[in-house]
């Protein structure tokens, strides 16, 4: 588990922070959710590396109750 | 009234305008003798230009308000001949520390590189620096500070502005080739003028609050997202002159501003976030809600607006005060230069080109701050929880969280008074940018870079030839000659070559190596001529 990058690697993060809510603002809350589940798509195939993508699901994963009721 | 400072009350005086038969004919007034009302007058009274400074009031601010002093700020400061006084009152700070809840999420060091006259920021409550900026005009004694005067009317002709002024003593009128707004956020000649201010206004209620407290806490920034203390809101702490700490607290946009504003009320909330035992006085306090708003144009013909008269932003990134003080560092030359006939009246259209950007992007920053404290939609909520989430551990993710990105001075990037430049790489300022410090000897003595340029044009000489310079008719300071680079920063810094300075310390143009045609050139365009 070294791979994954947590260090800043944008150059302009204020700005990518602020294009992502704006495309999301005419969606409907579901639409919201497939426009994410599209973007972590594309950019996990961007990435291009499945071993750093799933350090980064388990890192997402961290501090997350599982609700299924198990 | 902030009750740890000791005010003065500035005397009205009768003016011999007020008993003339006609009305009296000034070039220059300035409606607001606040920050940047006075510190341009000063600027003004520094090049031989008397103006008169009309305020309502009769005292400085009546609240620290805008305390976080930029460098930039304090650059500009050392030109009006106050920053040193500035800088030994005010708190040097450079530290921060950013909460989540009580969990530290990261602390941050704006610790400037070496080789700067002035740090970062200082902290200074804004009476403070009126008042020195009363001082130094009135040292200057060129110019009238005119103190119970209110603008109540403001009539736009074509060759002229008249004004009418409320005294103790009754109405008068006089006339003035050009106005100075500089009244605030309310800007009185701004609705006199019947100007659009367009932009948003936020919802939620901040409750802004100093108290004199003896503490050895840090003089380090402290903001936390939904501390403990304080449910459902953010908080920041800050340290000022005279045990003075500056407390802001997000209340919401439910608040009662008179319930609120009650001791009784105020108290309980200090108390949660300072200690029960906390000993403390309230010095001032204030309820406020943001606005990022601007005026479509800043000038109107005879009429030029700076400061919150021109745009307003919410306190996060210490944007206001610091944004209002280079509006008037970009105006007073323009305006010196078009009273003196030097320039085109068309150079103060340039004010607009230069400036409005850069409003833009203190709103921008300013909207963007607050939208993160104070998140409008799900999925505003959505991402800030998941940034925070991350923060403590992932040092990305502290890019993202949002607690007002600090004031930083604007390059002037598209500005018409520009020369594309010869050269473009490492170390080279562009045209348009704000001249960088250095530490520089002179005659032996160590000295600061920018100590020895502003106010003029100038002609920064790195490019280390030998070539006599003609006459330019403007101040040249070379390298080698007038200056040496003994920590050799200058050369890093602006990586040799001539750069053409403006009076306000923005870089006009850069060249290579010495060319004179080329240079008076630049100079021309600079003063807006075509």
């Amino acid at each position: 588990m070294a791979k994954l990058k947590t260090t800043p690697n944008l150059t302009r993060p204020d700005d990518l922070y602020q294009a992502l809510i704006d495309a999301q603002e005419p969606l409907s809350p579901a639409d919201a959710e497939r426009f994410r589940a599209r973007l972590i798509l594309l950019l996990a195939n961007q990435v291009g590396d499945d071993e750093v993508v799933m350090e980064a699901i388990t890192s997402a994963s961290k501090g997350m109750e599982s609700t299924d009721g198990a | 009234m902030a009750k740890s400072f000791a005010y003065e009350t500035y005397p009205y005086r009768r003016s011999p305008d007020q008993d003339a038969r006609n009305p009296t004919h000034h070039p220059v007034v300035v409606v607001g003798g606040g920050l940047v009302g006075l510190a341009f007058a000063v600027d003004m009274a520094l090049h031989g230009v008397p103006v008169v400074v009309l305020d309502d009031n009769n005292q400085v601010s009546t609240g620290s308000r805008s305390i976080c002093v930029a460098k930039r700020s304090l650059e500009i400061f050392d030109r009006l001949g106050i920053g040193e006084r500035c800088v030994e009152k005010g708190i040097t700070w450079n530290k921060g520390k950013v909460l989540r809840g009580d969990t530290l999420l990261y602390d941050f060091d704006l610790q400037p590189d070496p080789g700067h006259k002035r740090p970062a920021f200082i902290n200074l409550q804004q009476y403070y620096v009126e008042s020195y900026l009363v001082d130094r005009f009135n040292g200057l004694g060129v110019g009238e500070a005119r103190w119970l005067n209110k603008v109540t009317s403001v009539l736009h002709h074509d060759d002229h502005v008249a004004l009418t002024i409320e005294t103790p003593d009754g109405p008068y009128t006089i006339t003035c080739d050009w106005l100075i707004a500089a009244d605030g956020v309310k800007s009185a000649v701004r609705h006199a003028l019947d100007l659009p201010f367009v932009g948003e206004t936020f919802n939620d209620h901040f409750l802004i609050t100093d108290v004199v407290m003896q503490s050895d806490m840090p003089t380090e920034r402290r903001f936390w997202f939904d501390p403990s203390f304080h449910g459902g809101g953010s908080a920041l702490l800050h340290k000022q002159p005279d045990n003075v700490w500056r407390i802001d607290l997000q209340l919401g946009p439910q608040a009662d501003r008179e319930e609120e504003m009650k001791e009784e009320n105020i108290l309980p909330r200090l108390h949660a976030m300072l200690g029960e035992d906390a000993k403390f006085t309230i010095d001032w306090g204030s309820l406020y809600t943001f606005q990022c708003r601007r005026l479509e144009k800043f000038r109107h013909d005879r009429v030029l607006f700076a400061g919150d008269a021109a745009h307003t932003v919410s306190p996060f990134g210490a944007r206001g005060g610091n944004g209002g003080i280079q509006d008037i560092d970009n105006l007073a030359w323009k305006l010196v230069a078009v009273l003196d006939g030097s320039a085109p009246v068309s150079l103060l259209d340039s004010y607009d080109a230069e400036r409005i950007p850069a409003a833009d992007e203190n709103i921008m920053n300013s909207t963007r701050a607050t939208d993160f404290m104070a998140p409008k939609n799900a999925t505003m909520v959505l991402f800030r929880e998941a940034v925070l989430d991350m923060a403590e551990h992932h040092p990305f993710a502290r890019a993202f969280v949002n607690s007002g990105r600090l004031s930083v001075p604007d390059v002037y990037e598209q500005s018409p008074l520009s020369t594309p430049s010869d050269m473009q790489g490492q170390g080279v300022l562009p045209p348009g940018s704000p001249a960088i410090d250095a530490p520089v000897t002179v005659d032996g003595r160590d000295t600061w870079l920018l100590d020895h340029f502003g106010g003029h044009f100038c002609l920064l000489d790195m490019s280390g030839d030998d070539t006599g310079h003609e006459d330019l008719g403007m101040h040249v300071f070379k390298i080698g000659r007038d200056f040496q680079d003994t920590q050799g920063m200058a050369e890093q810094r602006y990586g040799g070559g001539l750069y053409l300075m403006r009076p306000d310390q923005h870089v006009a143009a850069r060249f290579d190596g010495f060319d004179a045609d080329a240079i008076r050139a630049a100079r021309r365009k600079a003063l807006g001529e075509t």
